[in-house]
Formats: structure tokens, C-alpha cells, sequence
């Protein structure tokens, strides 16, 4: 008990629980964007990938560390684009596109790094984000440390989801937004346009899961691995249900997802010699298995969601 | 006195669906202040006509014309909502375009204002609520609209129009949802707009509410424009001509032999009370060679009825029993194999899979017979031959029994689950709206297998809405409100008045209102 | 002149052939763009790419070799995407399947090859097919979306493997490697032919190509699989018993990915690793979609990216170029497909139209 206790009371454990958060928060925001229009996105794992990998690159050539991010957020919102154009225009499969996107995005960036840099062994290292420390508030007892350890891209979350959640509760851009995700036909009737509003949502909320990447290799690490993805984006895609469509919601999904994982690592280290690792490494995954059940039946689904819609369609 | 100003005008419209001409060469106008009723059958092209004037489907001729502030006529882009919105067209579809998440204000508001703004609630609420106070059209602003009822939503629909300074506005069948009492509040709306300035086209295939409201009525026949007459000069006997086109051969009913019940629901109940598919202790039977209508407003009930003799609902309570024995665990198939014949409401959804062969979909009820498979190799033999007997037997319209039966119309894919039904010589038959959306012709062949069945000695259940239909088959009648049903009695002793009472909710017993 | 969309009403069997050869071929070109990028020539990376899949017995060996357990898993994502359950958990369905065979075919029981062999595969085929049903019972019980379940589950599936490898089925005489036990040799693939590594893992692939073909042209299971994906709720209606029928499907299915890691654990490897498969299942998905969800088609689809990837590597050691190309051309084919798809569904017509 007294273990858990510790833990819990360590201010690093909640910085950590933090960091673990913000690539999940940029992730389930992206993914929440698109899905209210109405349009699953299952390429959000590949554009995890390229982002890291296309932030990272566009840094290590020189780009400054927030040309990088930049880079990151256009390279995910082209993939996004391609979605966009195959489920959005032509009308193919969510479902199938996603998995496409996913499988181009991974590939393109490993063959993109690999091409560029042909001869390293070891991956070569950037300088990354540094925490920012605001005189006086760091020095505040817990709370201090927990937050003020956290980089520039993780306060850029944070108000990402404050921004998110104003465009799409208090502005007209929100409403159709929301209306379109919901009966296409409610958009179209009132002279909007369906296609322009889903396109549009999926291409930013692919920049943002971009961004989601791009803090792994520019904030967590300070370099591109293959594999360092690692579900992230499958979980961001659990998470949304989990959080039923609302940005604050999402904000504390990811929170409590990044607190549990930062958990299991500690205690790991405290009874990693009884049990073994991998069972603690199955945790997030499980647990967002565990989530997705769990809600899955009270959740309120976007009406339209994977529905492709044609001019003057009814229903 | 001069005439009031032209508003709208439509000049030659053509458009084509393939082989189909939905709209030969059409024109209107309509005034300031008219209420304009288009009235045609199903399939007449009223529907096809309206979607091209809003800008749903572009014309293959023929051009649409607006008056514009200044007084001009301006013709409109086609296929364009926008410029149609813009030009002050707006349009009540017959299935709502109505956000469910949002609030009916926010729907209203919905692409009124620039998108990358913050937005103008607050003058906007103030504004529709001036148009609520002018208009009589009373609506909660604030709530979710799923959880609105359907004349709510209605509601907020035309209030759509208006708050965008529609002065011309299309209604598609606005009625065929609500209660009388909600359309003669409609009626009453529509009057009063109309008497400041807005010109109404109201689309409908029932004489009697055309006739309460409208000022001119025009009749759309296969396509053409049949007749144009004022109100006042017109008559029931002279406008159902026109609709129909020459004298289509009633179906003609002789009394049946009535035998023994069949099925009997005994105080039956199912789901949360008060809600739309809601049960509340549901008695009644069906006897051999009877027909019996359920008649009822849509929405109360008529749906969970379907879902239980279609086997895909269980009672919460109660008993069905099937000649005297409770039916315990039912489902599509067992119901199938102890002889049900079900007719879905939504055929096009529920009766068949589109990308599978006419053949596939006569045989999908019973693919495990004997007679179709054989351990658990399909007997495509079989399939053929019955699917071939099937298609003449019941002029099924198709390529043949290889076709998908999706590039089937309507009128041919009821025939086909006719096919399927009828065949096996059911006992009992849920008809639900067998022939909504069928031409005359198809609409006459669907009630003479009816008929010819119950003559066999069936007993049938037939749901619909459209009272003709119930008084040209039913022996009997039921009635349904708030998932109560109640017994009308025989046919022969009942008229429209007094099932329209009962729908209504007013019981037997009580004196009639008036009005 | 305009262009303008008309729905098709059929679409014959020479255009779906037709659409997927040009994906694939389209695919193939469109990495030329990479190719020049990392200053090669694509023509000679081309040459080389066949030459690697084809080019002798040896190569042939190697690309059917790789097609073995292509064809498992594309018919794995064929069976389900047609009933429209979406698995793209055949890569954790693949080690489930690996991993039964290792614990039965390890010298736990002491089988006889005729026996061993039937068994390790039935084993592998349960296996692999229970991972599937659990999640399609998640969602008919709870609702839950199979997709993103059956992707998380790989995650786990491969951790655990790694925890047994590691630990209770560690091979004590593997030098530390993390492998498992071997199979006993009455479990193991004989190769087709001698010194190539071909072995009889493809000739169950092609006896699972001609099952599921008659399954789906044939039997009233193929017809209800049929109905249940292209109309749930008519074939409710009709009778056809939905959550069963998926059930089904989802044991197939997953089975048939299971059979896959039994064919490689069986046919190649001799242990189980958690390197024994690089992206099977996921590559399975395009090769299904290749090949139009047809069984035969993905037994051609399955042989097409398996050449894509044994060319890729070849081609790679002689120019230096990443052999992640091969996982380019697989995306693009994936894509390209996908669009051709839009051609399948949709005519395009040139039409003159005279201004009203």
C-alpha cells in the first residue's frame, strides 16, 4: 500500500503522467474533428509516424524546432487530404482508406528516412524541446514540478482542446460541423457544403494527430525509431468513443490513459522481478479494450458516421 | 384589381431518369399570397418537380424563375440549394433535414451565418421568436431536436424558411406524419403566412386536405400536367379523373367465409410506456378468411405490432398464441416455418438484399429446406426453377432470375416478396403499407393477391396509412393510438369519420366534438 | 462536353480482373517517384525487382515461399470483409495460431506424423479463430468496434508471445535467443522440393482457396455470409440466424490466419519467434482487397505481393535502395484498388450538353 502511495504522491510521476498524455490529447483531438464530421480516420497510426518522422527530419536539416513542427502538421494534413479525397469525394470505404492511409504513411517514412540517412547505426539524436520553467510557479510545491516540467507542445495541447472545444460549441463553423456529422442532409438543405466542411475537418484534424507524432521525436525523445508508434494512434481511436465525441472529455481520457501508464511503469520498477514486463506493456492496450466495452453501448455515436454522402442524396 | 405578382415560375421543366421522363415539359407560376396545391399520385413526378426547383436535381430542360426584391424575374441556377435559398425558396422535405444533435435554434441558425465568426445567438433567437409570435408556430427552442415530436419538427423546419426570408415555400407531404388536429394547425399556419405575402406550394396525394387549404390546384399525372382548377371550382369526383387517368378496374371484394381464430394477441405489452413503438395491453385476434385493418396515425404502435408478428420482437408481457397454443421464443424463422407470411414496411431496406439475384431473394426464407439445399449444398436448381415459375406467375418485371434485384422498381421488388410469401400458402399474412410508393396498377395486383389469399383462407393483418386502402380490403377494423388498440368493428358499419376519431384517440363512447 | 458519373449496373468479371491488375500495375509505376528520388533508375530497380521474384527456380521458390502465408491471411480479410466484419487482426490471429501449434507440436504429445500434422493445424485453426470470435462477440454483446479491437489486440497478442518466449517455452538450447521450443520433426512441413524452401504450408493455402470458393459459390453457410453483408437487417428479417452466421464467419476467419502461423512455424521456422512474421496479417488485408475478396483472386493477389516483396529485397541488396519500397508498393496497391473500386461501382461518360 505504502508503494502505491508513493507513487501517487510523487510530483514526477504526474509530470509524467502528463507527457505520457499530450501525443494521445493531439491524437483523440485530430480523430475527434474528423469523426464529428462524420468521417472515421484509421490512418491517424501512419500519420503519428509521419509526423514524428517528417518533424524530426525537417529539424535535424535545419528546419528550427518549430519549422519542424510546422512540417509535421502539413505532411499530416496532406495525408489527410488523400482521406479526405478518397472517402469524402469518391465515397470509398472508411474502414479500407484509413488501413491504406495507415500502411502509406508508415512505409513512405521509413523509405524516406532510410533514404536519407543510409549509413547510421545508431539513430541520430536532435536537440528537442525543452521544458519550460515559469519563475515562481515552478518553484510551487507539486503542483510546480508536475506541470512546469512539461515542454512547449504540451501547453500547445492543452489550449488546443480549449480552442477545439470553443470552435465546435460556440461558433456557426462548430454547429455546421457538428450538423454534418450528423444528417448531411441538414447541411446541404441549408445551402452549406457537405464535402467542404468533412474535408476540411479531416485534413486539420490529420494535421493535429501529425502533431501527436511529431512530440514523440521532438519532446519525449529526441530521435526516429522505427516502431515507436507503437498503437498510439489505435488507442487515440478508443479513446474518442471513450470520451463521447467532447473535447474536455477527451482531455481527461488521455490524462487518466497517460496516469495509468505512467503507473504501470513504476510498478513495474517496484515488482518487475515477480512479474513480467510484457504484462505490464499489455496494460494500455487492454485497458482501452476495457474502455471501448465498457462504453460502447451508452455511446453517442455521430449519426453519420462512415456514411458517404452524394449531392441531393435522401433518405 | 390586378392579380398579386408572380413570385416563382417554372417553364418547360423536363428531366429524365434514364428510360423514365419524371417531368414532361411542366410549368407553373405561382402568386403572392397562393396557396398552390400539386397533387398527383405516387410516381406522378410532384416530388422530382420540387427537388429540381430546389436545386437538388438539375433539369435536363425547362428553366426556374424567381422574383427577385427588385421585381425581376431572375432565372436559377440549376442544382444549385444555395442559390435557391439565396433567391427565397425554402423547402419542407417530407423526411426532415433536421440536425437530431442540435437544438432546433441552432438548426435554424445552421449556415446563416459566416462560418468563421462567432456567431449572432442572441439576435437570432430574438429574431425567430418574433417569427414564432407572427407566425402561431410554437416551438421549444432550446431542446435537443431528437427529442422533439415529429409536428415539432415540422415546426422548426418551416421556421427554417422563414427565418431566411423565404417567399415562396415548398411543403412535400406534410401531412402524411401528423395527427388531424396537428394539420389543421398546420392549415391554420399556412393560411395566415399566406395572407402576408408568402406564396405556398403544397404537395399532396389526399383530395380532402387540398381541397381545405389550397387556392389552385394542379394535378401531375405520369409525368404531365393533367389539370389546372381554383379551388372553388373544383369537385372530388372531377379531380380523382385527373389523377388517375382513365378508370383503373376497382378490386372488387366479396364477403369471405370467416372461420376460426388463427392468432390472438392477449394483453399484450412491450417497451417503455408513452413512447412511439410502445404497447400497452394489446388484445385482439385474427380469424381465417378475415382481413383486418390496423389503422392508426404513424408512430403509435403500428411498428412494434410489425416487429412482432415478423418475429424480430418479443412480448414483455402477454401472450400471442397461434391456434390456441402460446408462441414461445419467436423468430423470423420459426414464424416462416409455421406458416407467416411477412410483408415488410420498409421493402426496399427489409425485404431484400439489393445485390443479390432475384432468384437468391425468392428463395432467402427457406434456403435450408429440403427442397433449396441438401447437407448444406445449395440446390441452385431448384432456386432457378422456382424463381422462374415465381417471376410469370407474379409478373415480376425483372431481366430474370440472375438479376440483382436492387435494378428493381419498387412496384416489381413488392411483387417479388409477394412471390416469396404468398407461395408457400401462409396462414397468417402481415401486410404492413403493402403499397406505399406503388403505382395504381401495382397498387390494384398487390390487393388482388391480398384478396385471393383471404378467399384461401388466410387471415391477413393489413397496416397502412392511407384509410382508402383499409376500407378497399379490410372485413374489419382496428384502430391504434398510444399503443392501445381498439376494436371498430366491422367495415361495412363504419365510415372515415369515425376511424379518424378513433385515431385520433377518442374513444368510442365519447360524443364527438365538434369539429 | 462534360464529364459525367453513371451508376453501372454490373460489373463484369474481365473489368474487376481488369481493375486489379491495373492497381497493382499502377502501384508498381507510381513508385518510380521514390525510386528516382533515392537516385536510382527505375527501370533497372524494375528489372532487378523481377529478376528477384522470378528469375530462377531458387527465386520462384522464394516468392511462393512468401505467398504461403499471403494467401492464409488475404483469405482470412476475404471471408470477413465480405459478411462486412472488418479483421484487421489477422496479424495477432497469425501467432495465436503459431503459438497452439508449438504447444502442441513441441513433443507435449506424443503424436505420429499422420496424427501430428492434422492436429498442430486444427490446434492452430481454433487458436486463431477464437481471437477472432472474441472481439466479434464484444460487439454483438456490447457494441464495441470490432476494427479497433482486433488492432489492439495484435498489440497484446505479440507481447505475449514475447512473455512466453521468454519464459515457460523458452528454448533452453537456443544460446539466449528469445525462440521457443521447436516443433518435433513429425510436425513439421516437408518442402515441396528438395533444397528449396517451398513447402507444403501452399498447398494448404490453395486447398483453403478451393474451400472458401465452394463455400461461397456452393452452400447455403456461403449464401447467408452473403445476406448477413450486404443486408443485415433483410436478412433478419428473412430468417437468416445474424449473430450466429458472424460467429461464424469470425471463426473462419481468424482460423485462417491461425493456419498461417501454423504453415510458417511448421514450414520454416521449425520455432516460434516474435519475428515470425513481418506484417502477414496486415498485408493479407491487400491482398484480399486485390483481389476483390475472391478466393481464387487472392491466391494470384497473395503471389503478386509476395513477388513485390522477395524482388524488393533482392533488388535492394544490389542498389541499395530501402527495401521499405516493397511496403510502398503494397500501400499504393491498396489504395489504387480502392479506387478502382469507385471505376466498379461507376461509369464515366463524356456527354455533349446543349446550355438551356
Amino acid at each position: 500500500m505504502d508503494v502505491l502511495l508513493d507513487i501517487f504522491a510523487s510530483a514526477n510521476f504526474w509530470a509524467a503522467a502528463i507527457r505520457i498524455a499530450t501525443p494521445l490529447i493531439f491524437g483523440v483531438l485530430g480523430a475527434l474533428i474528423c469523426e464529428r464530421a462524420g468521417v472515421l480516420n484509421l490512418g491517424i497510426e501512419g500519420i503519428f509516424v509521419a509526423g514524428a518522422m517528417a518533424g524530426w527530419l525537417a529539424v535535424y536539416l535545419g528546419a528550427g524546432l518549430w519549422g519542424g513542427v510546422l512540417i509535421a502538421a502539413l505532411a499530416g494534413a496532406l495525408f489527410g487530404l488523400l482521406h479526405a479525397f478518397l472517402t469524402v469525394i469518391l465515397g470509398l470505404s472508411q474502414h479500407v482508406s484509413g488501413i491504406g492511409i495507415t500502411l502509406l504513411a508508415t512505409s513512405a517514412s521509413y523509405f524516406t528516412y532510410r533514404t536519407t540517412l543510409p549509413d547510421v547505426s545508431s539513430p541520430p539524436r536532435i536537440a528537442p524541446f525543452q521544458p519550460i520553467a515559469v519563475p515562481g510557479l515552478s518553484d510551487l510545491p507539486f503542483i510546480g514540478p508536475a506541470l512546469f516540467q512539461q515542454t512547449l507542445l504540451t501547453w500547445l495541447a492543452l489550449v488546443l482542446v480549449a480552442i477545439v472545444a470553443f470552435v465546435l460549441y460556440r461558433t456557426p463553423l462548430g454547429l455546421a460541423i457538428r450538423a454534418v456529422g450528423d444528417n448531411p442532409a441538414s447541411v446541404e438543405a441549408q445551402g452549406l457544403s457537405v464535402r467542404g466542411l468533412r474535408i476540411g475537418a479531416v485534413v486539420i484534424g490529420s494535421a493535429l494527430m501529425a502533431l501527436g507524432g511529431a512530440f514523440l521525436t521532438m519532446s519525449a525523445f529526441d530521435a526516429f525509431f522505427f516502431g515507436m508508434v507503437n498503437g498510439r494512434g489505435w488507442i487515440c481511436i478508443a479513446l474518442v468513443v471513450f470520451a463521447s465525441w467532447q473535447p474536455g472529455k477527451a482531455l481527461l481520457g488521455a490524462l487518466l490513459f497517460g496516469a495509468f501508464d505512467a503507473f504501470q511503469i513504476r510498478l513495474q520498477a517496484e515488482i518487475g522481478q515477480v512479474v513480467p514486463g510484457q504484462v505490464f506493456l499489455m496494460m494500455p492496450y487492454l485497458l482501452s479494450i476495457l474502455a471501448l466495452v465498457l462504453v460502447a453501448r451508452k455511446a453517442d455515436y455521430p449519426r453519420a458516421l462512415l456514411q458517404p454522402w452524394t449531392k441531393g442524396q435522401r433518405h | 384589381m390586378t392579380d398579386p405578382a408572380i413570385l416563382l415560375s417554372l417553364d418547360n421543366i423536363t428531366k429524365r431518369f434514364g428510360a423514365l421522363v419524371a417531368n414532361d415539359a411542366i410549368s407553373l407560376d405561382l402568386r403572392e399570397s397562393e396557396i398552390l396545391a400539386l397533387l398527383g399520385e405516387n410516381g406522378a413526378g410532384k416530388t422530382t418537380l420540387m427537388n429540381i426547383l430546389f436545386g437538388h436535381y438539375v433539369q435536363d430542360e425547362g428553366l426556374v424563375r424567381v422574383r427577385s426584391n427588385g421585381g425581376d424575374m431572375n432565372s436559377l441556377p440549376p442544382g444549385s440549394p444555395g442559390a435557391a435559398l439565396a433567391a427565397g425558396v425554402g423547402m419542407v422535405h417530407q423526411h426532415f433535414t433536421l440536425a437530431e444533435n442540435l437544438s432546433g435554434l441552432d438548426n435554424i441558425r445552421l449556415g446563416t451565418e459566416p462560418l468563421l465568426s462567432l456567431g449572432r445567438r442572441a439576435m437570432a433567437r430574438t429574431r425567430i421568436k418574433s417569427i414564432i409570435a407572427e407566425s402561431g408556430l410554437e416551438v421549444d427552442l432550446d431542446r435537443r431536436v431528437a427529442d422533439l415530436t415529429v409536428g415539432e419538427k415540422q415546426r422548426i423546419e418551416i421556421l427554417k424558411a422563414l427565418y431566411r426570408d423565404a417567399r415562396v415555400l415548398i411543403l412535400d407531404e406534410p401531412t402524411a406524419v401528423l395527427t388531424p388536429q396537428e394539420a389543421e394547425g398546420l392549415f391554420v399556419v399556412l393560411r395566415r403566412l399566406a395572407a402576408n405575402g408568402l406564396g405556398v406550394i403544397f404537395i399532396s396525394h389526399k383530395l380532402g386536405e387540398v381541397l381545405a387549404v389550397s387556392h389552385r390546384i394542379m394535378v401531375l399525372r405520369g409525368g404531365k400536367k393533367a389539370g389546372e382548377l381554383t379551388a372553388a371550382q373544383a369537385d372530388r369526383r372531377a379531380i380523382a379523373d385527373l389523377m388517375v387517368g382513365k378508370a383503373v378496374a376497382e378490386v372488387t371484394r366479396t364477403p369471405g367465409s370467416i372461420g376460426k381464430a388463427l392468432l390472438e394477441f392477449d394483453d399484450v405489452c412491450l417497451g417503455k410506456p408513452s413512447t412511439r413503438t410502445a404497447l400497452s395491453h394489446v388484445s385482439f385476434k385474427l380469424r381465417a378468411g378475415e382481413i383486418v385493418a390496423l389503422a392508426g396515425i404513424s408512430g403509435n404502435g403500428q411498428t412494434t405490432i410489425a416487429a412482432l408478428l415478423s418475429g424480430l420482437a418479443v412480448p414483455d408481457s402477454g401472450t400471442l398464441r397461434l391456434d390456441g397454443q402460446p408462441m414461445t421464443r419467436t423468430s423470423p424463422r420459426r414464424l416462416v416455418e409455421a406458416g407467416f407470411a411477412r410483408m415488410p414496411e420498409d421493402r426496399q431496406h427489409d425485404g431484400v438484399v439489393g445485390t443479390m439475384s432475384v432468384a437468391e431473394n425468392i428463395a432467402i426464407e427457406d434456403v435450408r429446406s429440403p427442397e433449396l439445399s441438401r447437407f448444406g449444398f445449395l440446390n441452385r436448381n431448384a432456386m432457378q426453377t422456382r424463381a422462374q415459375s415465381a417471376i410469370a406467375a407474379y409478373d415480376v418485371r425483372c431481366p430474370g432470375p440472375d438479376a440483382e434485384a436492387r435494378l428493381l422498381s419498387g412496384g416489381n421488388v413488392q411483387k417479388l416478396i409477394l412471390a416469396r410469401v404468398l407461395e408457400r400458402e401462409p396462414r397468417i399474412i402481415l401486410a404492413n403499407q403493402p403499397t406505399r410508393g406503388l403505382d395504381i396498377g401495382a397498387q390494384a395486383e398487390v390487393h388482388r393477391r391480398i384478396l385471393a389469399a383471404r378467399d384461401r383462407g388466410a387471415a391477413v393483418l393489413v397496416i397502412s396509412e392511407d384509410l382508402d386502402e383499409l376500407f378497399a380490403l379490410a372485413d374489419r377494423f382496428l384502430v391504434i393510438h398510444a399503443g392501445e388498440v381498439v376494436e371498430a368493428g366491422p367495415a361495412d358499419a363504419l365510415d372515415r369519420a369515425t376511424i379518424g376519431l378513433l385515431m385520433a384517440g377518442q374513444s368510442h363512447t365519447t360524443e364527438p366534438l365538434a369539429q | 462536353m462534360s464529364l459525367r458519373l453513371d451508376p453501372r449496373e454490373h460489373a463484369p468479371l474481365f473489368l474487376r480482373l481488369l481493375v486489379s491488375l491495373v492497381a497493382g500495375l499502377a502501384a508498381l509505376l507510381l513508385v518510380a517517384i521514390p525510386v528516382m528520388a533515392a537516385g536510382a533508375n527505375p527501370f533497372e530497380a524494375y528489372l532487378l525487382m523481377a529478376q528477384g521474384a522470378f528469375g530462377s527456380m531458387f527465386a520462384l521458390s522464394e516468392t511462393l515461399n512468401r505467398a504461403t502465408p499471403l494467401i492464409l491471411t488475404g483469405l482470412a480479410a476475404a471471408v470477413a470483409f465480405r459478411a462486412r466484419l472488418w479483421n484487421i487482426g489477422a496479424e495477432g490471429q497469425l501467432y495465436m495460431g503459431a503459438l497452439a501449434a508449438v504447444m502442441v507440436g513441441s513433443g507435449f504429445l506424443q503424436l505420429p506424423a499422420p496424427l501430428a500434422i492434422p492436429a498442430i493445424m486444427l490446434a492452430g485453426f481454433l487458436a486463431g479463430g477464437l481471437m477472432m470470435v472474441i472481439p466479434a462477440m464484444l460487439k454483438q454483446r456490447f457494441g464495441a468496434d470490432e476494427v479497433v479491437i482486433t488492432l489492439l489486440l495484435n498489440f497484446v497478442v505479440i507481447l505475449f508471445i514475447q512473455m512466453l518466449i521468454e519464459g515457460p517455452l523458452k528454448d533452453p538450447l537456443a544460446m539466449g535467443w528469445p525462440q521457443s521450443v521447436p516443433l518435433v520433426a513429425e510436425a513439421r512441413f516437408d518442402k515441396l522440393i528438395p533444397r528449396l524452401r517451398m513447402h507444403w504450408g501452399l498447398i494448404v493455402g490453395l486447398v483453403a482457396a478451393l474451400i472458401l470458393w465452394l463455400m461461397v459459390k456452393r452452400t447455403v453457410l456461403g449464401f447467408e455470409i452473403k445476406a448477413v453483408g450486404e443486408n443485415k437487417a433483410a436478412a433478419r428479417f428473412a430468417g437468416i440466424p445474424v449473430d450466429a452466421t458472424m460467429l461464424k464467419v469470425a471463426l473462419i476467419s481468424g482460423g485462417l490466419a491461425g493456419l498461417a502461423g501454423v504453415s510458417e512455424v511448421a514450414g520454416v521456422k521449425g520455432y516460434l519467434s516474435a519475428d515470425l512474421s513481418p506484417g502477414f496479417g496486415y498485408s493479407g488485408i491487400v491482398v484480399a482487397m486485390l483481389a476483390g475478396l475472391s478466393p481464387i483472386g487472392s491466391v494470384l493477389a497473395a503471389i503478386f505481393i509476395a513477388a513485390v516483396f522477395v524482388g524488393a529485397d533482392s533488388m535492394s541488396r544490389a542498389t541499395g535502395i530501402s527495401n521499405y519500397l516493397a511496403d510502398l508498393v503494397v500501400a499504393l496497391s491498396l489504395l489504387c484498388v480502392l479506387v478502382g473500386g469507385f471505376f466498379l461501382r461507376f461509369r464515366l461518360r463524356w456527354q455533349s450538353r446543349q446550355e438551356a
